[in-house]
């Protein structure tokens, strides 16, 4: 019960990680349905940007830890969404027009770009952080197994929740979002009522490269090591995750990736940890067969 | 009668038409749609474009929004050259379209279709427009929660046309708006139509296939073959005319 317990935190926490990725996917498809296969390297990206935002405010002298979490989360996004609107002008947009696969082949391209970019740049070995977040909480202590709860956990989930929150209202509430669930259903209509839709593109990259770099510092926070090679691994469960959510629902994206984060560690915790990669990607194959439209997904039927 | 610029009959026109295209041509890919198109929509007019299925109606509408775009020709709007503007600038021209098939926005509210519709408008006369839907259409106020998928053929077409006025448009492009549609809402359709243009001069380009009721309602009419414009004249007119009458009205030979 203790193992269970506390096997149930980790995946929550990891869980949330991928969910925040997994948006990026889910909104790209909806609104292009295009996989965008370097977004777990815009993830990776994100971790670097905010490992070198954290050193460089450490070397500046600002060594108060909420403030300087506080600004690594700023910098970090602004730099990331630029990333995220650089790889859509460059390598998606002039293929717009283009036949279905070609900018699938450009994101693996992009994806390949990125991760040797900062494989050149950063180095190929792995970058460590000191554990900026320390401390937290035992919640049970039976048996000589104590459940604990740390404080970078909570961050996460807590942080997780209120930018999914903050996000689905945007979504649901704002012009913004209006005009993006408009480019989502009918593009050409959304061009006719005066929807500048490339905007409305760019924009749905730079929202979904900004979470990533938030699901980055927490990859780094909780793990305190990255490298070059994050992103794909990451990336490609965070899919998973908006695959089995069903791609192009966004609380599918956020429930999927909360399930793909509780199926990896429980499959970790009581099978084999050296397969748990094997267990998040036979859901993808599963889903794939079985309920290809994922949990929240709809079938691409539309009453005329 | 033969001219493509022939003067309208009731429309109150100064000598510069409010659209007008000049040997427009338009392709999908290497196949022409449109074969060098001329038209001439004048303020406060109803003009109706018709032809069979296939003749390139719809393309050319969305050929005056710029997708496809026209490859030759030009196409002006208020005395400006819209040919090469994107989609989305042309709508801010405030010229507004119930395209083929409706696309409405399914899985938005009426309201949020409304919404989509009012993108170029101010936003300081929102309430007001909206006020003039559900005069327009009251079921659209019946309705206004509903998710767009779910309304009937009727009521999406009313939604449709309800969401182009939302833009305060100068130029309303309607395709086939009587389209699958029971002949009493038809009716209605066709009478809000002209009740627009009547009270608040409003001027409209329309394509049909119900070619009895578009000629009866427009002040002047376009047939369409082939992508090419074969006779233009009044609505009378062109009801007169035999080829018209045994093409499109009496279901023979085309």
């Amino acid at each position: 019960m203790e193992y269970f317990l506390q096997q149930l935190i980790n995946g929550l926490t990891l869980g949330s990680i991928y969910g925040l990725i997994a948006i990026g996917y889910t909104m790209v498809y909806g609104i292009i349905g295009m996989i965008n296969f370097a977004h777990g390297d815009v993830f990776m990206v994100g971790a670097f940007l905010a490992l070198i935002a954290f050193l460089m405010l450490v070397a500046l002298g600002v060594t108060a830890v909420p403030l300087a979490l506080f600004l690594v989360l700023l910098i970090a996004m602004a730099l990331t969404a630029l990333y995220g609107w650089t790889v859509e002008r460059m390598a998606y947009r002039p293929l717009r027009h283009s036949f279905r696969l070609a900018p699938l082949i450009s994101a693996i391209g992009m994806s390949i770009v990125l991760q040797n970019y900062v494989q050149i740049v950063q180095g190929a070995r792995v970058k460590p952080l000191p554990p900026l977040i320390q401390g937290g909480y035992t919640l049970l202590d039976r048996n000589g197994f104590a459940v604990g709860l740390s404080n970078v956990q909570i961050a996460i989930v807590v942080i997780t929740l209120a930018l999914m929150l903050v996000f689905s209202w945007l979504v649901a509430n704002t012009r913004l979002g209006r005009d993006m669930r408009a480019c989502e259903q009918d593009l050409k209509m959304a061009s006719l009522v005066g929807v500048d839709i490339d905007r409305t593109i760019s924009l749905t990259f730079v929202i979904g490269a900004a979470l990533a770099a938030v699901a980055g510092i927490m990859d780094l926070l909780y793990y305190g090591v990255i490298d070059f090679y994050i992103g794909f691994v990451a990336g490609v469960k965070a899919f998973t995750a908006a695959v089995l959510g069903g791609i192009g629902s966004l609380p599918g994206a956020m429930v999927g990736g909360l399930l793909i984060g509780l199926i990896e560690t429980f499959w970790s915790a009581y099978f084999s940890i050296e397969y748990k990669d094997v267990a998040a990607f036979s859901v993808l194959v599963i889903v794939l067969i079985f309920l290809p439209t994922g949990i929240l997904g709809r079938p691409e039927i539309e009453k005329v | 009668m033969s001219a493509a610029s022939a003067p309208a009959a009731e429309a109150v026109q100064g000598s510069e038409p409010l659209l007008g295209l000049r040997g427009v041509k338009a392709f999908y890919g290497s196949i022409i749609a449109l074969k060098g198109v001329d038209i001439d929509v004048y303020d406060g007019e109803i003009v109706a474009l018709i032809g069979a299925n296939g003749a390139g109606k719809s393309t050319l509408m969305m050929t005056i929004f710029g997708n496809p775009r026209a490859r030759e020709g030009r196409i002006v709007f208020a005395g400006r050259d819209i040919t090469d503007l994107p989609t989305h600038e042309i709508a801010h021209l405030r010229i507004a379209q119930a395209p083929e098939g409706r696309r409405i926005f399914a899985r938005m509210s009426v309201l949020e279709n409304l919404q989509m519709g009012a993108t170029t408008a101010e936003p300081t006369h929102f309430a007001e427009d909206l006020e003039r839907m559900f005069a327009l259409f009251p079921r659209l106020q019946e309705r206004l929660h509903q998710r767009g998928g779910t309304l009937s053929g009727g009521e999406q077409q009313m939604l449709a046309i309800a969401r182009a006025l939302m833009a305060r448009p100068r130029l309303l492009l309607l395709d086939e708006p009587s389209l699958g549609l029971a002949p009493v809402l038809v009716k209605q359709i066709f009478d809000a139509i002209r009740q627009l243009n009547r009270r608040e001069k409003l001027t409209v380009f329309l394509v049909e296939q119900n070619a009895f009721h578009a000629l009866k309602l427009a002040n002047r009419g376009y047939v369409m073959v082939n992508g090419l414009i074969t006779l233009t004249g009044t609505g009378r007119e062109l009801l007169a005319r035999p080829e018209v009458r045994s093409a499109y009205l009496e279901g023979g030979r085309a």
